[in-house]
Order: C-alpha cells, then sequence, then structure tokens
C-alpha cells in the first residue's frame, strides 16, 4: 500500500513534470533552443495565479486562467524581444539570452515579490480517501493527471489535425521550405511559444498546490528537470515528452522513498544519462543520421 | 591506355582467392561470387590495392548495394560510374567505414579491414574527397593540410606543450610538406587564407590535396570535376594522372563527366540500383547495352 | 609568408602572456600600497579562478566545440580534492604554499579522473545532448559531495558517504585531536585558506601555457579538426574520441585545479557553490569573450566578475542591471546590420594597419 501511495505521488509530479516538458519540447522542436527561461515563466504563472486568489479573492480557475494569459503575453514577448533578432544567430548566442532572461525574471520577480516565499493555497483542496483511508490521494493529484492527459491529447490533436498544427510541425522540419510554402513562420512560432507558455502557468498554478512554497526560484529546478524529461522522452516529440515526464516524476518519487532523499535527483539523472547511452535520440525520438 | 593491356584474371585465381576467403564471411553467398575484374596488365603480378567481395548494405530492408564486386590494381586508376542514386557514394562510404557493411570483404592491399574504424582505415592507406566540400572552413588552407598530416608528426601532448625539440623539427618539415602538397596544386598562395573563403573549384583541389596528405596507397575522389569548367577539368585530369604517376598510388573516382572518366579511367565498374551492370575498359563500357539503356532509357539513342 | 600566420598566432598569445604579468605586477604593487580596499583584495583570488575556469571551459566549448553545462562539477572536485589534500597534510608538510601545490596538483589529478569517467559516455552524444548529460553529472557530482563526510586524525583519513541523511560528523569516529574537514551539506568547514594571489597568478600562466601551446600543435588541430567537421576529421585518420577525450580531461583537470585553490580561499565551503549557475556564469565568460578566443575569456571574466560587485550600490538592482547588460550584449553582438558594421570598420582597419607596414 506504501508502494502505491508513492507511486501515486510520483504520477501526479511526473504529470507537472510532463505539462512543463511538453511545453519545452514544443518550443525546442521549432526554435532548437534549450529555452532556460520556460522554468521561470512557471514561476510567473504561479505569481500571478496566487495574487489573483489572494488579492483579488477571484476563485481557482478565474485566477488560473489570468494566469495563462499573463503568461502567454509574458512568452510572446519575449520570443519577440529577446529570439526572433537571435534566430540567425549561432545556437549558444540564444542559449546565453534565454539565460539572461532567466536571470531577468528571477530578479524581477524577486524585486516586485521580495524573497520571502508565499504560501500558495491548492488550486483544490482535500483527498479521496481509498481502501478504507489507508491509501489517500489528494485531489490535486487527481487533477493534475487529468490535466496532463488531456494536454497531451489536445496537443497531439492539435499538431497533427490542425492548419496550424502542421505548419509547427513544417517549421520544425525546416523552416527556409515552410516560408516558401506560404507559411508564416515568425506567427507559427510566436504562437508555439504562446501555448508552451499558457502551459507554463498551468504547470505553475498546479506546482504551487504541489508544494506550496512560492519563491523567485521556484520554476529553475522543475524546469531544469522538465527538459530533462522531454531529452528522456526524446526532445521534440509529444508522447515522449508525457511518457518522459511521466517516468522521471515516479522514478523521483521512489528513489526518495527508497534509496536516499539527498541522492534523488542524482538518480533522475544517472537514469537520463543511461537512458541516452543506450538511445541516443530519447525513448520515442527519431534518431537522425548525418548524411555524408 | 588501350584496352589490350588489361587482362582478366582467370577463374583459377578467382577460385583460389575464394577457399582463402572462406569463413570470413558473415553467410555463405546463395551463388558463387562472380569476381572476374579487369586490372592493369603492369599491376597483374602484384596484390591488388583493393578488392571488394560481395560487398552489401541495407537500409531499413532496402539493399543500397549488393554483391558488390571489384579489383583495383596498385597503380590503376579507375572509374565508378552510374545514374544519380545508383549508390556510388555509398561504396565509397562502405570503403571508409563511415557505414558499416551489412555483409561483404573488404581487402586493402590483400589484408581485411573489418572492424577497422574511419580513421584507422584511414591510415591503413585510404583516403578520400566528399561530393559535398568538407574542409575545415575556418582553418587557413595551410592548416587543413597540416591536419592531413597530422599522423606523420609525431610529438605527444607533453612535447607540445613544452614546446621541446621534437614539436619544432615536426612542425618544421610538416609545414614544408604541407606548402609542397598545396603547390602542386597551385595553391601555395592561398595558404594563409581561410578554406571558406577559396572559390569552387580550389575548394576541391584543396581536398585533394589534403587527403593526399594522409600518404594514402588508394584515393577516393567523389566527383572531383563537380562545379569545375571544361578547362579546370582538363587540368584536374592532368592532375589526377600526376598524382598517380608521382606517388605511384591507385585513384578511385566517382564522376558524371563522362569525358574525364572515358579519358583517364582504365578499368570502369557501372553501378545501377546498387548492383553492378557492367565492368571493363572505356571502349567496352561506352558499347555496352546495359550501360546505355541505364543512362538513356530502354530505347537506347547514340552511344555515350 | 608561410611563417606569416605563424608568427600572428605567436604574438597574439605572447600578447596574452603579457597582458597577464602586466596586470598581476600592476594589482600587487597596488595591494602592497594599501590602493585596494578589504573586498577588492578579497575578490583577487576568486578571479583568477574563475580565469582558469574560462579558459579551461573554452578549451571544451570554443576549441572542441561541445556545450559543457557541467564545468563546476570538475571545480567541485578539485575543490573538495584539494581542500581534503591541505588539511590532512597541515601537520606533515608546514609549508603552505607547497601544501597549496599540492592540493591543486591533487585537485586536478582527481578532476581529471572523473572528467575521463564522464567523458566515456558524455563524448558518445552531441549538441544539447551532450549539454543536458553534463548538466546532470555537474549536478550528480553536487549531490555526491553534498553526502560526503570526512575527518582526519593520527590514524589518517576517514571518510563516510552519508546516503541516507542520518549520520553525522561524529560517527567518523575520529582520535582526540582530529580535524572534521567536510561535512555533508555544509560542505568544507573550519578550512585553513592558504589561497594566494600569487597563486593565482602562477595558476594561470600554467593554464595559458598548457592550454594556448596545445592550441598551437597537432593535437589543437586535430581537436578543432574534428568541431568544424567530425566526419572529414575521421577521413584524414584523425581519432575523433582520443582526441574529445583529450581536450574534457585538459579542460577538468585545470578546472579541478582551479576549484581547489578556491576551495582553499575560503574557511567555509558548501558543494551547493558548484551548482549549475556557477557552471552557467562560466560559460556567460567564455561566450562573451568570443569562443575560442583565450584572452576574451580573461578580459570577459574580469569584468563580468567585477560588474555585480561594482554595481552592490545598486543593491537589490545589480542582478537585474546583470541579466539586461547579457541580453544586450548578445543582442547587439548579433544583430546583423551591426555585425557587417562591424566587419567592414574592421577591414578599413586592416587595411589601414597593412599600409602602414608596407610603408614602414
Amino acid at each position: 500500500m506504501k508502494f502505491l501511495a508513492y507511486l501515486v505521488s510520483g504520477i501526479s509530479l511526473g504529470s507537472i513534470y510532463a505539462i512543463i516538458a511538453l511545453g519545452y519540447t514544443m518550443v525546442y522542436g521549432i526554435a532548437k533552443m534549450l529555452n532556460f527561461a520556460h522554468g521561470d515563466v512557471i514561476m510567473v504563472g504561479g505569481y500571478v495565479s496566487y495574487l489573483a486568489a489572494a488579492n483579488l479573492g477571484l476563485p481557482a480557475l478565474p485566477s488560473v486562467l489570468i494566469a495563462m494569459v499573463v503568461c502567454t503575453i509574458l512568452g510572446i514577448t519575449i520570443e519577440a524581444l529577446a529570439y526572433r533578432p537571435l534566430r540567425a544567430a549561432p545556437s549558444l548566442a540564444v542559449l546565453i539570452t534565454a539565460i539572461g532572461v532567466s536571470y531577468l525574471l528571477q530578479n524581477l520577480a524577486l524585486l516586485i515579490w521580495g524573497a520571502n516565499p508565499k504560501a500558495y493555497t491548492p488550486v483544490v483542496s482535500g483527498t479521496l480517501q481509498l481502501f478504507d483511508g489507508q491509501l489517500s490521494i489528494s485531489y490535486v493529484s487527481i487533477l493534475t493527471v487529468a490535466c496532463c492527459v488531456v494536454i497531451m491529447v489536445a496537443l497531439t490533436l492539435f499538431t497533427g489535425k490542425t492548419r496550424m498544427g502542421k505548419a509547427m510541425r513544417a517549421c520544425s522540419e525546416d523552416k527556409g521550405a515552410a516560408q516558401l510554402m506560404g507559411i508564416n513562420v515568425n506567427r507559427t512560432i510566436s504562437l508555439t511559444f504562446a501555448i508552451g507558455s499558457a502551459l507554463a502557468a498551468i504547470a505553475g498554478a498546479l506546482l504551487c498546490s504541489f508544494s506550496p512554497a512560492l519563491m523567485p526560484t521556484t520554476g529553475s529546478m522543475p524546469g531544469i528537470k522538465a527538459f530533462t524529461a522531454a531529452v528522456f522522452g526524446g526532445i521534440g516529440s509529444i508522447p515522449g515528452a508525457f511518457l518522459g515526464g511521466i517516468l522521471l516524476g515516479v522514478i523521483e518519487a521512489l528513489a526518495r522513498a527508497y534509496i536516499s532523499t539527498q541522492l534523488s535527483n542524482s538518480i533522475v539523472f544517472a537514469v537520463l544519462i543511461i537512458i541516452l547511452l543506450v538511445r541516443p535520440a530519447g525513448l520515442l525520438g527519431k534518431h537522425t543520421q548525418e548524411k555524408v | 591506355m588501350t584496352p589490350g593491356s588489361l587482362r582478366v584474371l582467370n577463374s583459377e585465381d578467382v577460385w583460389d582467392a575464394k577457399t582463402e576467403l572462406q569463413g570470413k564471411f558473415k553467410r555463405d553467398p546463395l551463388v558463387p561470387i562472380t569476381r572476374t575484374s579487369y586490372i592493369p596488365e603492369r599491376d597483374a603480378d602484384k596484390t591488388p590495392i583493393l578488392e571488394c567481395i560481395d560487398l552489401g548494405i541495407t537500409f531499413g530492408g532496402l539493399k543500397a548495394v549488393d554483391n558488390f564486386n571489384m579489383t583495383i590494381g596498385r597503380t590503376e586508376i579507375a572509374g565508378l560510374i552510374g545514374p544519380n542514386g545508383a549508390g556510388k557514394t555509398t561504396i565509397f562510404n562502405l570503403l571508409t567505414k563511415v557505414y558499416q557493411p551489412t555483409h561483404g570483404t573488404i581487402l586493402l592491399d590483400g589484408k581485411d579491414i573489418a572492424g577497422m574504424s574511419t580513421a584507422h582505415v584511414n591510415r591503413a592507406g585510404i583516403a578520400r574527397t566528399f561530393q559535398n566540400i568538407r574542409l575545415f572552413h575556418n582553418q587557413t588552407v595551410l592548416d587543413n593540410v597540416l591536419i592531413g598530416l597530422h599522423n606523420e608528426m609525431d610529438y605527444g601532448m607533453g612535447g607540445a606543450i613544452l614546446r621541446l625539440p621534437g614539436y619544432w623539427r615536426a612542425e618544421k618539415i610538416a609545414r614544408a610538406r604541407a606548402m609542397e602538397y598545396l603547390s602542386l596544386f597551385h595553391l601555395e598562395d592561398h595558404a594563409e587564407e581561410p578554406a571558406g573563403s577559396l572559390p569552387y573549384g580550389a575548394q576541391r583541389r584543396l581536398e585533394i590535396a589534403r587527403a593526399l596528405a594522409t600518404n594514402p596507397s588508394l584515393l577516393l575522389l567523389d566527383e572531383p570535376a563537380a562545379g569545375m569548367n571544361p578547362s579546370e577539368t582538363a587540368e584536374l585530369m592532368e592532375n589526377i594522372a600526376r598524382i598517380r604517376d608521382t606517388f605511384h598510388i591507385a585513384v578511385l573516382l566517382i564522376e558524371h563527366d563522362m569525358s574525364l572518366v572515358m579519358n583517364i579511367c582504365e578499368g570502369i565498374v557501372v553501378l545501377n540500383f546498387g548492383r553492378i551492370i557492367a565492368k571493363g575498359s572505356p571502349d567496352d563500357i561506352r558499347t555496352d547495352p546495359k550501360v546505355i539503356e541505364a543512362y538513356l532509357g530502354r530505347k537506347g539513342g547514340k552511344s555515350l | 609568408m608561410n611563417a606569416k600566420k605563424y608568427l600572428k598566432d605567436a604574438k597574439s598569445d605572447l600578447f596574452t602572456y603579457a597582458g597577464v604579468i602586466i596586470a598581476f605586477i600592476v594589482i600587487s604593487i597596488l595591494k602592497a600600497n594599501g590602493g585596494l580596499n578589504r573586498s577588492q583584495t578579497g575578490l583577487l583570488v576568486p578571479i583568477c579562478c574563475y580565469i582558469v575556469m574560462a579558459v579551461s571551459l573554452n578549451l571544451t566549448v570554443g576549441i572542441l566545440g561541445d556545450l559543457s553545462l557541467g564545468h563546476a562539477g570538475f571545480m567541485s572536485v578539485g575543490a573538495f580534492s584539494g581542500v581534503i589534500t591541505a588539511m590532512s597534510l597541515m601537520n606533515v608538510i608546514p609549508s603552505a604554499p607547497l601544501r597549496l601545490a599540492l592540493a591543486m596538483i591533487v585537485g586536478a589529478f582527481f578532476a581529471a579522473v572523473i572528467g575521463f569517467l564522464i567523458g566515456i559516455p558524455v563524448l558518445r552524444l552531441t549538441g544539447d545532448y551532450l549539454a543536458i548529460v553534463t548538466l546532470a553529472f555537474g549536478e550528480i557530482i553536487k549531490e555526491l559531495i553534498t553526502c560526503l563526510l570526512v575527518g582526519v586524525d593520527a590514524d589518517g583519513l576517514h571518510i563516510i558517504f552519508n546516503a541516507s541523511g542520518s549520520k553525522t560528523a561524529a560517527d567518523l569516529n575520529l582520535l582526540e585531536g582530529g580535524r572534521v574537514i567536510i561535512k555533508g551539506a555544509q560542505g568544507a568547514t573550519g578550512t585553513k585558506t592558504i589561497a594566494s594571489f600569487t597563486a593565482g597568478f602562477i595558476l594561470i600562466m600554467i593554464t595559458l601555457v598548457i592550454v594556448q601551446n596545445l592550441i598551437r600543435s597537432r593535437h589543437g588541430r586535430a581537436i578543432m579538426a574534428v568541431r568544424d567537421n567530425r566526419i572529414a576529421a575521421e577521413a584524414v585518420g584523425i581519432p575523433v574520441t582520443k582526441y574529445k577525450m583529450m581536450a574534457f580531461v585538459t579542460s577538468a583537470a585545470l578546472a579541478g585545479a582551479a576549484g581547489a585553490l578556491f576551495g582553499l580561499n575560503y574557511s567555509n565551503l558548501a558543494a551547493t557553490k558548484f551548482d549549475f549557475n556557477t557552471s552557467i556564469l562560466v560559460l556567460v565568460f567564455v561566450v562573451l569573450g568570443g569562443l575560442g578566443n583565450i584572452w576574451g575569456s580573461i578580459i570577459a571574466t574580469v569584468i563580468l566578475y567585477i560588474l555585480p560587485e561594482a554595481l552592490r550600490g545598486f543593491a537589490s538592482y545589480r542582478m537585474l542591471i546583470y541579466a539586461i547588460v547579457l541580453i544586450v550584449v548578445m543582442l547587439t553582438t548579433n544583430n546583423p546590420t551591426l555585425k557587417i558594421w562591424r566587419e567592414e570598420l574592421r577591414e578599413k582597419l586592416s587595411k589601414k594597419n597593412g599600409k602602414e607596414a608596407k610603408d614602414a
């Protein structure tokens, strides 16, 4: 029964990673950049929904929606101001810029909201008792897993079936060719950042419901781990990000419970390394060999 | 070179080679190997520099190259031709171990090169150029050749860091030799320019110079005349012949320029859909109906 | 003409050595005459360490062309092995400079060993995959050291790996007179600080000799060939893995030496100091200084390390300004219009110089 409890907490933690990783993987797929600021957009999402609930007294759903709107605008703005001018620049330049944006967001948050952790009120409260109270699952966990599945399915349908989704896939394969086919590349990339950032806002609210201390640095570690999850599943692949996120969460929860709390991150990273050695393109990624 | 100087290895030779090789195949070929090959008379008494026996590679179920048999004499200039997508570059990639063959054997100077890496194969004696030129673009022309001379220098890491006498000696010799290679290709005046800034034809020449610097016994040239004008091509032809005569090495080239192939190649192999459809001297190939069909379609037109 | 680039390279190398030596002399004179205040003096050793970090990371990122996000991990290995060495030899070797030198050698050695072990899997990967795996290794090293309890007494070293987190320094069972060197999450405590600016200067010079001479050798050319075109490099007979490993391990060893110096500059130092953010910090120095540009790495390190300190007056705004500077620098250096403009300017200048040289 204990194992089951750990597993459930792992799956729900993994679902949060998966939601972040979905945003990461879409942005990576199209912009081919490690967006280190993604984790900080999560933090902004957390703060906005916290403030909407705490200061305006709004219920959970509208406050998360407000956070999504704010993060979407933020994501599009970051892309337009910081990343778009660097589209032809070497990838390292873009990486450093992303790190700069990450510092900027963290320090702005520090100035505006201070360093003291805020106690976040979970979006839903209460727990579900199963097996005569032997296994209790919080409603937040259930909501997280449900959100994650819905988002994954929606994104798969979106990229597979819709015009914009197809444009996105075309841009991720070859921007030049996509442009020649009449696709507005800039708008498509903006849209990808918008979707990724909106997902980050949802992830922010769920993450803070899960572990309620909200700080300017709240987003950075989950951001890195979600990126790990995306690589784990095969970066650029939507089902891969989902699978990678869940697996990462489960491994982390079980490692924390059975092996060592202090070494849980190490174990997660060690598994990542092993997976990449066996499958260099991740679990569901496609391996492309350079043509000679 | 007249066709008369070519010699067909007799069937007895073929059989000897096959018994010698038995057990080296991953699987026994279903059909006897047709290894009839042409090598120039003057090389006939020496071990061929290259022998490919039943070479093949499969990509995801597709046989990109199958049952490829070829022999190249020690000082032969050989040609590998065929329509686009016939698998010519794939052969080069197999010979240099960029791809690992699914089956078959490659003998370089009589020695099996199975299990060798690309770098190892180069040190064993095969150097190549690439269809899409692969120079070290940001480095100077001279440095490109010096990189080719890498294995000719012998000082170690400690010698490099402490700048021991061995470092200076080896570097001085290497620089002088690199300049010699460059002057062979009239590139000595561009030695200090970044390789990427050279015009297209000069980049192709530099790639050949760099390959030669690795001191090969077999030089593989992948479309050396691509993008060259007729006078550059003529010069290239002379160069290739001169390389062979100066360094006493064999050359295998892939080329679409038929005038070049027919003029300098002694033995030619024609590939289509990954299989050899004809082998022989330029005159044999020119008149071979299968070759004409492969190039011009079923109802043949004028000869090549 | 053959010797032209040769001379140019040699000149730029000498310029770098000269620049460092002059800076050392000027700062030493200032220091001796009281021209530097306490906080400025305190920056000297860390700046030296970060210069070595940046130059060594430049070897991996700029010369080898592999993005490493775990360089702080090697610094960490060097720091803690160096601290253990120096602290445990305190009674055996009374001379502090000798102990420091030994600590740096041991630090470099352990970092090189770890670099080699990590290199085996890491160097099979490329691009962002390689980046994320180096990041992962950096975090793993950090957590492993956080679990370490080390003490020394008359019997020698006592080491406990405290994975469960339940043990304390008391479990080391040190004899009387023993010293605890590393206390788990608290890191190294009570370290006798023996690092000096002179040692930092010497380490920088050694690093420059190693890195610059390596770059100008057949090994350096091979490493750059692998960076520029791996397939072509293999085709001319360069064993790619060997040279990738050579660059990676050299880089790790230098970072280890820098770490040892850094570790012996503070009486208390936690493993969390060497986290992902430190790796990123060094990477920023390298990228802003210019990939493959050694002198650039040195200058960028000095400016960017001093910048937040200089902005101390702005207190809470300083990291914000730092972030903005970072973004603006990246945007302007990579702006296509400005790039063309800069290249034109450079061409004009070089023409002018060429003319002067001819006239002279």
